[in-house]
């Protein structure tokens, strides 16, 4: 890619406004996400950094599924803030699937902090070339 | 003459006036925190956003950089600060991929930090773990507090 040497910019974390009441203290973030499809799977990687793979709750039901990442506080219990630019809390997400996908095969990997998750689609929902005859 | 003694909004029973109720406590709890003397968001607007804190010890530079690999940054330490530069690559889809979404972003990045006290450059520590960045910068002597003891003249 071209554009990969470009310079990055800050972003301030994108708190959210829930859709679900929060029930627990502390603070949600919405993580930044790609997500891409080919013909037989929809790849979603997403950037949850200080959640660790078993912190991690990935779920799917009919056809939403929500991604769920908590975080522990990084500092210790002495530190004394000098300089506070981004804060830490627990990242939660809701994605809409329209596509038929095969749960057995759901495959998530966690790294540096980025999900990949592949979710690929049933047999069913993956487009079949159909060649039209000429009359 | 007549002076009114409680202010007229509480005497009308007008829903707007909560409204205006909830703003005006929105900005007290904004000007409390810009009185709190910490800098909170938004900082410098350099990439990566970072988090500065101390202890008696060690100052602690923290930053999120979520799939970046310890040997893609580069980190140096000066007397009083540190920089860090580096650059985050996303493996491209591939063929025939159609995005939905796509708000992560690759890019180079490269940024200097000031603290406030002299450093012991020789025994800076950086780890990554998770997609954070930690640098444990332990304070030079001559920064660290020091406890006094009073002596009581007889």
């Amino acid at each position: 890619m071209t554009d990969q040497a470009r310079t990055l910019e800050a972003k301030d974390k994108q708190e959210v406004g829930s859709p679900v009441e929060q029930t627990r203290a502390g603070l949600t973030f919405t993580p930044a996400v790609d997500i891409f499809e080919t013909d037989e799977a929809i790849t979603l990687m997403a950037d949850m950094p200080g959640v660790k793979a078993e912190d991690l709750d990935i779920d799917l039901r009919r056809d939403t599924l929500t991604l769920t990442g908590e975080t522990k506080t990084l500092e210790g219990p002495d530190e004394a803030p000098v300089l506070r630019e981004f804060r830490t809390g627990r990242y939660v997400r809701q994605f809409a699937l329209s596509d038929v996908i095969d749960q057995s095969r759901i495959e998530a990997e966690m790294s540096d902090g980025v999900l990949k998750l592949v979710l690929p689609k049933a047999q069913k929902a993956v487009p079949r070339k159909i060649s039209v005859k000429a009359g | 003459m007549a002076i009114l003694r409680t202010p007229v909004w509480q005497a009308i029973n007008w829903p707007g006036f909560s409204e205006l109720e909830r703003m005006r406590s929105d900005l007290d709890k904004l000007f409390r925190g810009l009185a709190e003397g910490v800098l909170t968001e938004p900082g410098a607007g350099v990439f990566p956003l970072t988090n500065v804190t101390e202890d008696k010890e060690n100052y602690y530079v923290r930053a999120e950089l979520p799939g970046i690999k310890a040997e893609d940054l580069d980190i140096s330490v000066t007397g009083d600060g540190l920089s860090i530069s580096g650059e985050r690559k996303i493996a491209p889809a591939g063929q025939g991929a159609r995005y939905h979404r796509k708000e992560r972003e690759a890019g180079t990045f490269s940024r200097k930090i000031t603290l406030p006290g002299q450093i012991d450059v020789e025994k800076a520590e950086a780890s990554c773990s998770n997609g954070i960045l930690t640098v444990l910068l332990p304070k030079a002597e001559a920064t660290k507090p020091k406890q006094i003891s009073v002596k009581t003249a007889d």
